[in-house]
């Protein structure tokens, strides 16, 4: 692993499949009475978030907490980055303070990587979503949840199957995955663009032609205007977050027209495959990209994916911190019956 | 300052040419020839060099008044010298705006003290550069500042109206208006060149139509009022055509270039550095081959530097909060030889002509931009293309550090400037 996760790209296949299988170790974690690994113990992370995210900000605090981490939060909001203080002088005091890794959601793209890059600070830099740019950790949420419906059955078998499972050291590769919505300004498409690729899936992006971006044609992705071609041939349908203010600058004409050729409803939900499932990154803007039936229906990943989060973002600070001791197994091969200091009877 | 005696060059390739010995006396060429000779006069050996015209910055960010910060009239013309430049226009985005007599003459005046190189003011067109109500144009021609080039630059004159009265009005006295040309609409939230690099760094796109559509625009009205418009930092391969269409028509249009847009791509960008982020962007390889040749096929008019200073905290920080634009004064002859002479796209005399010669005449400077004969101002630029050097802005004569060619190997070296025959620069230093 690398010291900072900026960029979906910049993950391997390998780094990408390591990640996905240390989640699922974490996802165990959460399983037992006691949800708390030691293995962060001492270690500081700062959520240093410019841009309001509850959801984001809660999913890394909970993950850094049950790795026993020191959790700061520096939110921008009312505070001295408000009044104008720059970037470079708040990574300046996280670093007088002594942060091991600063977890940053920036307005600018591009933040996360200047935060690593400079020399400001020493510690990792994990994005949780820069601008238009990327949100490395959502698609590897997504990765995972798709994973663990699609990617094959525990006993390794390379049928579609239905219902969570495990598929630790698997990969997504055949696998159709159609993201649709507001593609030009999506950090989370840009993520997924990349990282679903490195894990051998077939990404299709649907949206009005003015919402994908000029330049789309280098992307290793098909490009549609039309989501009723493309349903009956994905894995996973992936819903973006539409917001409505984009009407105002004429990227569509109004909310009624985009739900009807963009949105999910139960019709269109009955022409996907019986195995395919539909996700969404959150908030849902029912109405609009997806209906309530379909939002509410058990092939909805939604909540799973928040759950999924958590394990994701444990999984990635131990791996950019933890270095190379295991997280939780004495053995390697029976990471399911970890035990940690805390668990161990004296 | 040195005195001003007589100063023997001796050897010097004129214009690239074969070599001649040229001999300063005062403020003007006393001679050109073969084995001048002297008394009491300073001997440069100028073997191996190449002597041209003081050169001519048509687009220069002085900063003076308002943002001291980044750069004075001083500095700035003190970097001028170092590049080998004997007069810059001062664009008019200072605070105040340079929008009226007064403050053109403050300019003026503050480049007559600095002596190291001369200031030409360039006047808003409109008050405040706000696109609304014309700027009292007749006021800053008439002005001791003598104003002839008009720009909102910075901001683009988008107003159709304004743009076509602008043009109609400076026909007057011979003015021209330099165009930024950057449809405000198409360039809401815009941080980059619009394409492939954008799309993946999820930067908001700056598209070349922005500039194409309103180049189209104004060498159309330029044409029905027959007028002349000037094309600041032209940056794209499709308004080449454009304006390359605009002359085969006969129309009165010149168009200027930059050195950064004749080396760098928005490849940069990928660094997020944003030393690299300039207004309009950085573009595409293609961009940068297409400007290359209109350059060199005339065109393109001119580099002009768009010299834009700023200070070290407005770049030292994330993207997105950056300000725009690059320092260029002190690299912009080096850049030039990199990208046309050694690519050989340009000869010398081309060099002379691109950065001197036609800069002069749009701006129709009297005592610059003349050849380099007896009887004609000493205005004079020696330079060493042998030499090779790595950039560092460390010691630069400007005020601001923003340079995009630092840690770059650049060819050719300014060894001496001459001002009215005063060296401002002897052996690549400041007098
Ligand atoms: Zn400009």
């Amino acid at each position: 692993m690398k010291r900072h996760l900026i960029s979906a790209a910049d993950l391997t296949r390998d780094d990408a499949v390591l990640i996905l299988d240390t989640a699922e170790e974490m996802a165990r974690v959460a399983d037992r009475p006691i949800k708390k690994l030691p293995t962060l113990r001492g270690r500081t992370v700062v959520n240093l978030f410019f841009e309001d995210s509850t959801r984001t900000r809660i999913s890394f605090e909970a993950a850094a907490k049950r790795l026993s981490a020191d959790v700061i939060n520096f939110s921008a909001k009312g505070s001295s980055v408000s009044k104008g203080e720059s970037l470079k002088d708040t990574a300046l005091t996280l670093e007088a303070m002594g942060a091991d890794a600063v977890v940053i959601r920036h307005h600018s793209s591009g933040a996360p990587h200047r935060l690593a890059t400079s020399g400001w600070i020493k510690g990792s830099v994990v994005n949780a979503g820069d601008g238009t740019h990327e949100h490395p950790t959502q698609a590897l949420l997504d990765a995972f949840t798709m994973r663990r419906h699609l990617a094959g059955a525990p006993d390794g078998g390379s049928t579609h199957h239905r219902g969570p499972g495990d598929g630790t050291g698997r990969d997504l590769a055949g696998r159709k995955v159609t993201i649709v919505g507001d593609i030009l300004h999506s950090r989370v498409a840009r993520s997924n663009v990349h990282l679903l690729t490195t894990l051998g899936a077939e990404v299709t992006l649907v949206a009005p032609p003015t919402l994908v971006p000029i330049g789309v044609e280098r992307w290793p992705c098909e490009v549609s205007y039309d989501l009723d071609a493309v349903l009956a041939a994905s894995d996973a349908v992936m819903m973006l977050r539409v917001q409505r203010e984009r009407m105002n600058a004429a990227f569509f004409p109004t909310e009624r027209e985009y739900a009807r050729r963009y949105g999910l409803d139960g019709h269109r939900m009955a022409r996907m495959p019986e195995h395919a499932i539909v996700m969404h990154p959150g908030p849902m803007n029912r109405g609009m990209e997806i209906t309530a039936e379909v939002a509410d229906s058990r092939r909805c990943t939604a909540v799973e994916q928040v759950t999924n989060g958590v394990s994701i973002r444990m999984a990635t600070l131990y791996l950019l911190l933890g270095g190379n001791e295991p997280a939780i197994a004495p053995t390697p091969a029976t990471p399911a019956e970890a035990r940690t200091e805390e668990t161990r009877k004296p | 300052m040195s005195e001003t005696t007589k100063t023997l060059l001796r050897g010097a390739r004129v214009i690239g040419g074969e070599s001649a010995d040229v001999l300063i006396d005062g403020a003007t060429i006393a001679a050109v020839g073969q084995g001048l000779t002297a008394e009491g006069a300073t001997v440069i050996d100028a073997a191996g060099q190449i002597l041209l015209p003081g050169l001519v910055d048509l687009h220069t960010h002085l900063r003076e008044p308002g943002r001291e910060d980044s750069e004075t009239v001083l500095t700035g013309t003190q970097a001028a010298a170092v590049g080998g430049y004997t007069a810059v226009h001062a664009m008019a985005n200072t605070f105040p705006v340079a929008d009226t007599a007064g403050v053109v003459e403050q300019v003026w005046r503050l480049g007559r003290e600095s002596g190291y190189c001369d200031v030409q003011p360039i006047g808003a067109v409109t008050v405040g550069l706000e696109g609304k109500k014309l700027a009292e144009l007749g006021a800053m021609h008439d002005s001791a500042a003598s104003v002839v080039v008009f720009s909102d630059d910075g901001k683009c004159v988008d107003d159709a109206v304004i743009m076509r009265r602008a043009l109609e009005y400076v026909k007057a006295f011979d003015g021209v208006v330099a165009q930024h040309a950057q449809e405000p609409r198409l360039t809401e939230g815009a941080q980059m060149n619009e394409g492939v690099v954008s799309a993946e760094l999820g930067l908001g796109g700056w598209p070349a139509v922005a500039e194409e559509s309103i180049i189209a625009r104004d060498v159309l009205l330029a044409a029905h009022v027959d007028s002349r418009v000037h094309i600041c930092h032209l940056s794209t391969a499709g308004s080449v055509e454009i304006v390359r269409w605009a002359k085969s028509k006969g129309w009165n249009v010149t168009a200027e270039v930059t050195p950064h847009h004749l080396l760098l791509t928005d490849e940069l960008v990928r660094s997020y550095n944003p030393v690299y982020k300039v207004n309009p962007p950085l573009r595409t390889e293609a961009d940068v081959m297409a400007l290359r040749e209109a350059l060199a096929d005339g065109t393109i008019d001119c580099v002009a530097t768009d010299h834009a200073p700023h200070p070290h905290e407005d770049k030292d920080c994330e993207w997105g909060a950056a300000a725009m634009g690059m320092v260029g004064l002190e690299t912009a002859l080096s850049v030039v030889q990199h990208t046309m002479v050694d690519t050989g796209l340009l000869d010398w005399a081309g060099v002379a002509d691109r950065m001197a010669f036609r800069p002069a005449a749009i701006g129709r400077l009297t005592g610059h931009g003349r050849p380099i004969a007896a009887g004609e101002p000493a205005n004079l630029t020696l330079l060493d293309p042998t030499y090779r050097g790595v950039v560092s802005p460390a010691g630069f004569a400007s005020r601001s550090r923003n340079t995009p060619f630092e840690g770059r190997e650049l060819p050719g070296r300014v060894t001496h400037t001459f001002l009215r025959g005063r060296a401002t620069v002897v052996d690549g230093k400041l007098t």
